[in-house]
């Protein structure tokens, strides 16, 4: 994986396969606290507490198609190179909540990339899944749900390219407002 | 075009077009319609497939064609990926693999156009190692 966006994709396939029907993800970045941390909390089926206790072990997956998950291994590997942690709490019924921090500075802290595609593609092609995306810096604080979005629009679903196109740019005009200097977001034209 | 920043210009900017976006099908049958799966697991994402994904959510509507877009997990075809399935209406989906842009154009032009196959798809009958024997 190239950019935390591209984890981030990764690790809500998760949420979306444990049959979630609101999934956050959250991202605070601080300067200050040399803090770089990235929460996805979910309201799906949870994981159970043997496969909990060593779900970060690439050949434990729940998942019958092949016997590896490298998905959590992965963001857990990138958070600790830079001195970050994964930390993983899960009830089940319940749902799940991940958090992985990275120390904000380190050079083995990748960027976050094209977070505003992915979660273009994540509202686009799950349209009966809540999605909350939230930004939090030093110069503020960005928030967005699709469901409000939906309601506002007066719309079932984001499937209309032009749409598509003008949420990317909103979400991407309110994450260059709260940008802090030094860590930019990829905004498309 | 003054810059969308609240989904309160997002609301405006649709009334606005308002007209020229009706067009669209409201209730999708997926059996009249082209549905296609990019698989977005971790192979998937590793090798791209969220560039395959945008192209196809931009560009099926863009040439008019009357399609579905949505994500699956892994398919077992990690050596392949990206890959994607693609269902016409009242056949067998086929999956390709080692989807890039090229190909994926290639996928629309002549398979879900024309119904025309090109390279890259895997067998249906292929199974993963650990189902053999």
């Amino acid at each position: 994986m190239k950019a935390l966006s591209l984890n981030i994709l990764d690790i809500v396939q998760n949420s979306i396969r444990a049959k979630a029907s609101e999934i956050s993800i959250e991202i605070k970045e601080s300067v200050i606290e040399n803090l770089y941390r990235i929460t996805v909390i979910d309201n799906g089926t949870g994981i159970s507490e043997d496969i909990l206790e060593n779900v970060t072990d690439p050949f434990v997956t729940t998942r019958t198609k092949r016997k590896m998950g490298l998905g959590l291994p992965l963001l857990k590997y990138h958070a600790e190179l830079t001195g970050g942690a994964l930390e993983i709490k899960s009830e089940k019924g319940k749902g799940t909540e991940i958090t992985a921090t990275f120390s904000n500075s380190h050079i083995d802290r990748q960027p976050l990339g094209d977070i505003v595609g992915v979660f273009i593609i994540l509202i686009a092609v799950n349209p009966g899944i809540d999605f909350i995306y939230r930004h939090i810096t030093e110069r503020g604080e960005y928030r967005f749900s699709s469901k409000e979005a939906k309601e506002y629009l007066g719309v079932d679903t984001f499937y209309d390219s032009v749409l598509l196109e003008d949420i990317g740019c909103m979400i991407g005009e309110n994450l260059k407002e709260i940008e802090v200097s030094g860590f930019t977001f990829k905004v498309k034209v | 075009m003054s810059k969308i920043t609240s989904l309160a210009d997002l609301k405006k900017k649709r009334e606005e077009l308002k007209s020229g976006l009706d067009i669209r099908i409201k209730a999708i049958n997926p059996e009249t319609i082209v549905q296609v799966k990019v698989a977005m697991a971790t192979c998937g994402i590793a090798s791209g497939a969220k560039t395959v994904m945008e192209f196809f959510l931009e560009q099926l509507e863009r040439r008019n064609v009357a399609a579905v877009v949505t994500q699956t997990g892994c398919m077992g075809y990690c050596y392949a990926e990206p890959t994607i399935e693609v269902k016409l209406p009242g056949k067998d989906p086929v999956v390709f693999g080692f989807v890039d842009l090229k190909r994926a154009d290639q996928i629309i032009e002549k398979y879900i156009k024309t119904g025309e196959l090109v390279d890259g798809i895997i067998p249906m009958n292929y199974q993963t190692i650990d189902l053999k024997e």
